[in-house]
């Protein structure tokens, strides 16, 4: 009999309050509990987090690397949409 | 007993609890059935080693004869490892670990959360500490429990053999001896009768949710806490000791 794997989740980790889940990894689980035990147990050993989501990745929609130049190309000579023509003020620390 | 005596005593008794347990799941490493849970074990038992450091190293403290985590985990015989025969068991299979799991796990929660208002100070404390793990812990077997009995039937009938089998051992949790009477009367600790009622319910619910049938009354099997041991915990001690026996005073 061969062996049946567990399906696959992918695991966000929220590092502190305030900042975003980012991608952590991915664990296999036969359950949503079970993912959520797994993401913890893998991934939040050396206090990495203070939130856990996992979602099945089969429910995730991807862009196809097929259509990468479509996608993303068009935006590489735009550069008058990222805020570099400005004089920063030196009394702004943060920006 | 004298006043430190007590706290002494009783913390070595946790001690070895946590010692005894950590060592029964570390010989689990690198034999579980899947990746997840086998970082999972692992993470469990250097839980209940870190316990055993504490309440070891506490009780030293408060023995005040030079004694360290060490000379209690390694340098004593048998006879006087205080531990519940329940957590020396064998491994067996997954559903018999697991199944051992439950069952300390759900009464060692209780213990740690009336210690935690106990009179003694560092006993207190390290329960605060310890009772999160063990929260955890206890998530984690209880719900491997209720997969296995409400799993397939392969596994509904393993997991009922292995709580018909390990049940015999859950009666000297509640069964008080001097040691506790004393705990309690001096120190506010853990009041057993109180905590045998809410663990009975708590057990049962977990496992009518698997689906599994609560153990008849039964004869229960005793004396883990008066240094009497079953069978197999020689063997445990022989393997754990090795080192500190055969090169006595070796560090790492």
């Amino acid at each position: 009999m061969s062996k049946q794997e567990w399906p696959l989740y992918e695991v966000f980790i929220r590092s502190r309050a305030g900042l975003s889940h980012r991608h952590a990894g991915s664990v296999h689980a036969a359950d949503d509990e079970m993912a959520l035990s797994n993401a913890r147990d893998t991934y939040t050993r050396r206090t990495e987090g203070v939130s856990i989501w996992v979602v099945r990745s089969e429910q995730i929609v991807a862009s196809d690397p097929a259509e990468t130049a479509a996608f993303f190309e068009p935006a590489e000579d735009k550069i008058y949409r990222h805020p570099t023509f400005y004089e920063i003020p030196d009394e702004v620390e943060n920006l | 007993m004298s006043a430190r005596e007590i706290p002494a005593t009783y913390a070595t008794r946790l001690g070895d609890n946590a010692l005894i347990l950590g060592q029964r799941m570390i010989e689990l490493v690198a034999a579980s059935p899947e990746l997840e849970e086998e970082l999972a074990n692992a993470n469990f038992s250097l839980d209940y080693l870190g316990q055993a450091r504490l309440f070891y190293t506490y009780a030293g403290e408060c023995e005040g004869a030079g004694r360290t985590e060490d000379d209690f985990a390694f340098q004593r015989p048998e006879q006087e490892y205080r531990n519940l025969l329940l957590v020396e068991q064998p491994n067996g299979h997954f559903g018999d670990s697991t199944v051992r799991s439950v069952l300390f796990e759900s009464w060692y929660v209780l213990l740690l959360d009336a210690l935690t208002r106990c009179d003694d100070e560092g006993i207190a404390a390290i329960a605060a500490r310890a009772i999160k793990e063990v929260r955890y812990h206890l998530r984690h077997s209880s719900q491997w429990l209720v997969r296995l009995g409400d799993g397939t039937g392969e596994s509904h009938a393993r997991a009922q053999a292995s709580l018909d089998d390990l049940w015999r051992f859950t009666g000297e949790m509640f069964a008080a001896d001097a040691l506790d009477d004393a705990m309690l009367g001096e120190f506010n600790g853990p009041d057993l009768v109180a905590i045998e009622a809410e663990w009975r319910s708590n057990v049962a619910a977990i496992i009518t949710e698997a689906t599994l049938e609560l153990p008849d009354d039964q004869w229960m099997a005793s004396g883990g806490k008066q240094g009497e041991h079953t069978e197999h915990f020689g063997f445990l001690l022989a393997e754990m000791q090795y080192l500190q026996r055969t090169y006595p005073g070796a560090e790492w």
